[in-house]
């Protein structure tokens, strides 16, 4: 197993999804309340990338990334250096490319609280914002959790906008995903196999772990009389 | 370091001093199920206990969440306590959440993962720490329900919730309060606590209590002033026994708990002894009801509350009541702690509550004669509603 490659996915997909949680919450919480006409339209351009091929994906963020645009020459003129074919750069294709993935479960369990809740909570004397950090965030614990378990999931295995942003750079943007496809490359079949089944196993540990709280655990019913908070 | 101000000496008193009141004249069209319909309310509640009482759809609940701001009326005005909390003409209306008003919502919408004590001190955040604990515990205390303190609402029974729901809405102290059938899952000791336990508060705050019920036994326990709704409008106004004892449309008589109605017809007047015969339709009974205006021959309904009949196993002798009726005993259905009797006169079906003692002191089971006695002041008659 490689383990710069290794130790490099797992710092992304810690960092994109930890990143998820604070631009998600805001996008998630938007979504739930807004009564603007064209929501839909939003909440469509969010779940973008579950439908759209990572390299397309990939292409547009290495566009906006690269010294002709804007964005691109304003990072160029601050760090030195363009976005593209760094780490940073990778962070930024990743967190567009997994943000349905967090702001989907955030929307869902925001929706789910019940709406006499906040009206009490009004009552009370509590504005909105209040409101949601007393009452929807902490019902909501089980759709954080899961939010952030898929991104960091979904992560950890992206391979083509990887490719797109970051190439392949070791130490600096060769992922897990493309170090398999490197082995393979190489004809290096037993290293990638056993790259291979270590995704396998992590994404379905992961994935366990969320329908399992989700089944057992942190489901609004259960919620009031779990034992622990 | 700045030390902190000392307190202004103030005696224990609510922070309006001068009792606020609601002034309510609001017009909103909203969804039902037999098609929108118009609530179209003016009225002023004074502190302490208005009763709002109307069936379910006569547009109570969107009345309360007008005034606690959850939503708009079409047009109108809501005052309390002098400030203006919507003015249509003036395009304003003020966030729920700076109304000040207390609401009990008929689920009550406890925080499911916040302990009663925290559920109580929940709308106490400006204060310190130390203020909130002992503003809380005093609360707690009030409502009688301190060795809850711990528990999550999923952990207390109904009436307790009950308690912490009031509770934690009193503890803002609110100039108004609105509750929402409070009291709708409660057993009747439980209610009449309660009851009393917001009574003794409102006693030191004086704010106007609005209180939603469709439960005419509830309206009358309570004996306040009742405002009576139906379809949206204000048909009534006044203190329970003017409005309730006196219906004048049947649907009315069915919600004030009147279990048995009869179609009538009058077919003698008795103007020496202010008493007049009336006729039961399908059936061969002939009461005697208080004399109303109205002529021989003429089509009214009777109404009488269950509660008010009487049941003998012999023939009463002796007796001031006008009418005493033979009869058989048809069934005998447990409801609670009470028997509901259906005893059939002279082709007539009427339903007699008794106690569960009663039924066992007089041996009664379907098929045994008795007679059921009338009092003549029992019988409150009504127009034929379309008539």
């Amino acid at each position: 197993m490689n383990w710069e490659a290794f130790w490099l996915t797992v710092r992304l997909a810690a960092i994109v999804s930890t990143l998820l949680v604070a631009i998600g919450i805001p996008i998630a919480y938007w979504i739930t309340y807004s009564r603007w006409r064209w929501k839909f339209l939003v909440e469509a351009a969010v779940a973008l990338p579950i439908v759209l091929p990572p390299t397309v994906l990939g292409f547009y963020v290495l566009v906006a990334l690269g010294s002709r645009s804007p964005l691109g020459r304003w990072w160029e003129s601050l760090t030195g250096h363009t976005l593209a074919f760094t780490f940073e750069g990778l962070v930024v294709g990743s967190l567009l490319y997994s943000l349905p993935f967090a702001v989907q479960p955030f929307a869902a369990a925001f929706g789910a609280v019940d709406r006499t809740l906040l009206q009490a909570s009004a009552s009370l004397g509590q504005s909105p914002l209040q409101t949601f950090r007393r009452i929807v965030l902490p019902l909501s614990k089980a759709g954080l959790i899961t939010g952030f378990a898929l991104s960091f999931a979904h992560t950890l295995g992206e391979f083509g906008v990887v490719l797109m942003v970051g190439g392949n750079i070791p130490g600096v943007t060769r992922t897990l995903s493309i170090d398999i496809y490197d082995q393979v490359e190489t004809a290096n079949y037993s290293s990638a196999n056993q790259t291979a089944l270590f995704l396998l196993v992590v994404s379905f540990f992961i994935l366990s772990i969320v329908f399992g709280l989700n089944r057992y655990g942190l489901t609004r019913r259960n919620w009031a009389v779990s034992p622990w908070r | 370091m700045k030390a902190p101000l000392a307190p202004p000496v103030a005696p224990k008193m609510s922070p309006h001093p001068i009792s606020s009141e609601i002034e309510v004249r609001i017009r909103k069209r909203f969804p039902h199920p037999e098609g929108s319909f118009l609530l179209n309310v003016h009225f002023r509640a004074l502190a302490g206990f208005t009763i709002l009482f109307g069936a379910s759809g006569a547009g109570k609940t969107t009345l309360l969440d007008c005034i606690a701001g959850l939503t708009d009326p079409d047009d109108g005005r809501i005052v309390v306590g002098g400030e203006d909390l919507y003015d249509a003409e003036k395009k304003l209306s003020v966030a729920a959440w700076k109304r000040n008003i207390g609401y009990v919502h008929q689920e009550l919408a406890l925080f499911p993962h916040l302990t009663a004590e925290e559920n109580v001190e929940y709308g106490l955040r400006k204060l310190s720490d130390a203020e909130r604990k002992n503003r809380g515990r005093e609360m707690l205390d009030a409502f009688r329900i301190a060795h809850l303190r711990e528990r999550r609402p999923a952990q207390i029974s109904g009436g307790e919730r009950q308690r912490v729901a009031l509770a934690r809405a009193l503890v803002t102290e609110p100039r108004a309060l609105l509750l929402d059938e409070p009291l709708s899952a409660l057993d009747r000791p439980t209610k009449s606590s309660l009851v009393d336990d917001l009574r003794k508060w409102n006693q030191n705050h004086r704010v106007p209590i609005l209180f939603v019920t469709h439960n005419g036994e509830e309206v009358f326990a309570l004996g306040d002033e009742v405002i009576m709704l139906e379809a949206g409008k204000i048909v009534a106004q006044g203190l329970p026994h003017d409005v309730m004892r006196a219906p004048r449309l049947e649907t009315v008589a069915n919600l004030a708990g009147f279990e048995n109605i009869f179609d009538a017809t009058v077919v003698a007047l008795h103007e020496a002894r202010g008493t007049m015969t009336c006729h039961l339709r399908g059936g061969t009974v002939e009461l005697e009801t208080p004399l109303v205006r109205a002529e021989i021959g003429s089509m009214l309904q009777v109404g009488i509350q269950a509660g008010d009949l009487l049941l003998a196993t012999e023939e009463p002798h002796g007796l001031s009541a006008r009418n005493i009726l033979p009869g058989t005993i048809r069934r005998l259905i447990q409801r609670d702690v009470m028997i509901a009797a259906i005893v059939e006169c002279g082709g007539t079906d009427f339903e007699v509550h008794l106690t569960l003692a009663a039924r066992d002191a007089l041996q009664l089971k379907p098929g045994k004669a008795v007679w059921v006695v009338v009092k003549t002041h029992s019988c409150h008659l009504m127009e034929v509603s379309g008539a």
